[in-house]
């Protein structure tokens, strides 16, 4: 079994012009990513466009995106395992291992956000460091990110183990993981709603209907990811994705953006109707303030990119047409990136607490690091599926013996 | 298992020695000094400071001591004095009298060692127009430069840390970096904070600041009475903020800002004694809290005395 992995892990050495051209592109942004950052760790956060009126930015917002995405494999998760989908069943790995890479994507931006990174252990719980349990809930949000990551990185080794000695891999033992799985995905997302959803000195954030938002705009964007990532291993390896699983998954997409838009529509009305003070930054993120009109055009892209993908995914000819469906998935994935990226983390600190309007907009050198961190992902992933798919496909198993 | 990677210059480089190399590099990038030396492993595992027995603080102090005096080449004074038992510290303001003129802001930044580039201010003050709606502070102004104070038609609300009874900094923070010591006042371990800034998105009064840059400050103008809880410098990628300058108030003096006030706008005391200038205050003026509504009960008290200077 052990060589059987061995000869697993080698593949990631194999491939053709293409393969290599990619892992090179990924290499160079992460190099350059990784220059920006010594920079950043020798002068500090200053060369960000972060100031102490807006003092979380696109990291933080890429954070919170991508913890979405990970959430997002449970929509995979729940038909495979619990209803025994076989289409999507066949595909439940490749969602599990989206959620592996956004995990760890999530824990780069935060330790690149960090002011002082080489004392993150302070926030292990005792004897080590001095986590504030059960007070903070960052410290929650560690417990239970590093948990789903355990649960799924288990998961992913022990389907891939099983499958590389020629053996279907059973469900009885590693059943109670992923029920557990299951709550853990939705509370990820619900617990860094709750990071921002529990300061009362930040209205925007500190509204009730914070944390169902996130879950309904997750549950669009990780999916759509996923149909582009299925898509793209169906060309690319012998593996057959079924046309049936990546239209459940787009049916499923369309109920949660109609939910996801509905759940928008609540938040402005009771804002804008009563005209409280605290529509403010809502004000600013739609309308502007004061001339200040940095996100609007972000914001109403946004929207429209949503609407229109809405009715794409809900209607079913739309939704079963590779064109139209794609495009569709695109258009969440950018809207949702910018709806649940600098469009929920900025207008939280615009009018900062003292009144003051700051426009935040993110500095190059954040963004050379952002793409850096994506290209981390984007390598890790390929590195996952490249050894996945032979052991899938079995091919190993024919060449090893 | 000993791999040589073949420089391109030459020469044989074994690869494990390449990476402990590398490793060690990046790391120095990240001291706050930068000369690597043995205390670095002492200063990355120092404890948290409410963990540390009284022994073990005077030696992190010993050791901190002479870090900073070497980094500000001046011999710098670490205290840790204590809270005084009976004692909680309130303070008060008569936004009557304040004619905004920011002599507080400028002493707070001398006496507590705040970073001149950039610019680190641990008090605010507001300037509002007269009639206009100010209790959500949505209509003031920051950033003004008058030939003359007072200003006719405009009156002052400075803001600093409110030292809450129920501070939601502390609630927040993942590593109990900072922590409201016996007296009232919320303190920060500048050792201990990973700079994750949440305190900064928790606090409603502005009252923390984050040290984007390494803090700068000109030798001659560095104040060497530091306290450990207190001003002594900073380190870039911390969070800092007002103490009611613990340096001076647990040794009985005034803080800098009460002492530097033109108009004696700033009172000062203790909130358990029943004889002190703040409980009178608290008893006999029109006093009322800031952002009230949050419940986080502040122990700064604004008021009015109708004393006013005139403005023609």
């Amino acid at each position: 079994m052990i060589k059987n992995l061995l000869n697993a892990l080698l593949q990631i050495t194999k491939g053709g012009i293409k393969y290599y051209a990619w892992i090179a592109l990924l290499l160079v942004l992460i190099v350059l990513g990784l220059g920006v950052y010594i920079k950043q760790l020798d002068r500090g956060l200053i060369i960000t466009a972060m100031r102490d009126q807006v003092s979380w930015g696109l990291y933080i917002a890429n954070f919170t995106f991508l913890v979405g995405v990970a959430a997002a494999a449970v929509l995979l998760v729940i038909p495979a395992y619990l209803y025994h989908f076989k289409p999507i069943k066949e595909i439940v790995l490749f969602g599990e291992m989206v959620a592996i890479t956004a995990v760890t994507m999530c824990i780069l931006f935060i330790m690149v956000d960090m002011g002082q990174p080489l004392r993150v252990w302070h926030i292990l719980p005792p004897p080590i460091g001095k986590m504030n349990m059960p007070s903070s809930i960052l410290a929650w949000d560690v417990v239970v990110l590093i948990g789903y990551l355990l649960i799924n990185l288990f998961l992913v080794i022990y389907a891939l183990s099983r499958l590389s000695i020629g053996k279907e891999y059973k469900l009885a033992p590693i059943f109670p993981l992923i029920l557990i799985s299951i709550p853990l995905a939705v509370s990820i997302h619900t617990v860094t709603a709750f990071i921002y959803n529990g300061l009362s000195s930040r209205p925007f954030w500190n509204a009730s209907i914070l944390a169902p938002r996130f879950l309904a705009s997750a549950f669009c964007s990780g999916p759509a990811i996923m149909l582009i990532i299925l898509q793209l291993i169906r060309r690319f390896s012998r593996i057959e994705v079924d046309n049936k699983a990546i239209f459940k998954i787009s049916e499923l997409i369309a109920y949660t953006m109609g939910i996801n838009l509905f759940l928008l529509g609540a938040e402005m009305y009771k804002e804008f109707y009563s005209e409280s003070i605290h529509n403010v930054p809502l004000q600013y993120l739609y309308f502007g303030l004061h001339d200040k009109m940095r996100l609007v055009p972000w914001i109403w892209a946004s929207f429209i990119m949503n609407a229109i993908a809405f009715v794409i995914f809900l209607i079913p000819k739309t939704r079963e047409n590779f064109v139209t469906l794609n495009i569709g998935a695109v258009l969440i994935i950018l809207g949702v990136y910018i709806e649940k990226g600098l469009g929920l983390i900025v207008p939280g600190f615009v009018p900062d607490t003292l009144g003051e309007i700051y426009e935040y907009w993110p500095f190059m050198s954040e963004v050379i690091i952002t793409i850096g961190i994506w290209a981390v992902g984007a390598l890790l992933y390929t590195l996952m599926v490249k050894i996945t798919i032979p052991v899938y496909t079995r091919e190993l198993l024919v060449g090893g013996k | 298992m000993s791999k040589k990677i073949k420089h391109s210059s030459g020469i044989n480089l074994d690869r494990r020695t390449f990476i402990k190399g590398a490793a060690i590099g990046l790391a120095g990038t990240a001291l706050p000094l930068h000369t690597a030396d043995a205390s670095f492993l002492d200063a990355f595992l120092q404890k948290h400071f409410r963990e540390m027995r009284d022994e073990e603080i005077k030696k992190v102090i010993e050791r901190l001591e002479k870090e900073a005096s070497l980094e500000w080449k001046k011999d710098i004074r670490i205290s840790a004095t204590k809270a005084i038992p009976n004692v909680k510290f309130g303070y008060g303001l008569d936004l009557s009298r304040c004619i905004g003129c920011r002599k507080c802001v400028y002493a707070c930044v001398e006496e507590n060692n705040q970073s001149r580039i950039p610019q680190i201010h641990w008090i605010t003050v507001l300037r509002f127009k007269k009639g206009e709606k100010w209790i959500d502070l949505e209509n003031s102004e920051k950033y003004y430069n008058p030939k003359q104070i007072p200003e006719p038609g405009h009156f002052y609300v400075p803001v600093q840390c409110q030292q809450c009874e129920n501070p939601p900094c502390v609630k927040v923070c993942p590593t109990q970096a900072t922590w409201k010591d016996p007296d009232g006042v919320i303190v920060i371990d500048y050792n201990w904070c990973i700079g994750c800034r949440y305190c900064m998105a928790a606090c409603p009064y502005g009252a923390r600041r984050f040290n984007w840059a390494k803090p700068n400050i000109p030798t001659e103008e560095l104040n060497p009475e530091t306290h450990y809880l207190g001003n002594r410098p900073r380190y870039k990628g911390v969070v800092e903020k007002c103490t009611f300058c613990i340096q001076r108030t647990r040794v009985g003096k005034y803080p800098a800002c009460v002492e530097v006030c033109p108009v004696g706008a700033r009172k000062f005391g203790n909130l358990l004694d029943p004889k002190s200038e703040i409980r009178y205050i608290i008893e006999n003026m029109r006093v009322f809290r800031l952002k009230e509504d949050l419940n986080t009960y502040p122990k700064f008290y604004y008021f009015f005395t109708g004393w006013q200077l005139k403005t023609t």
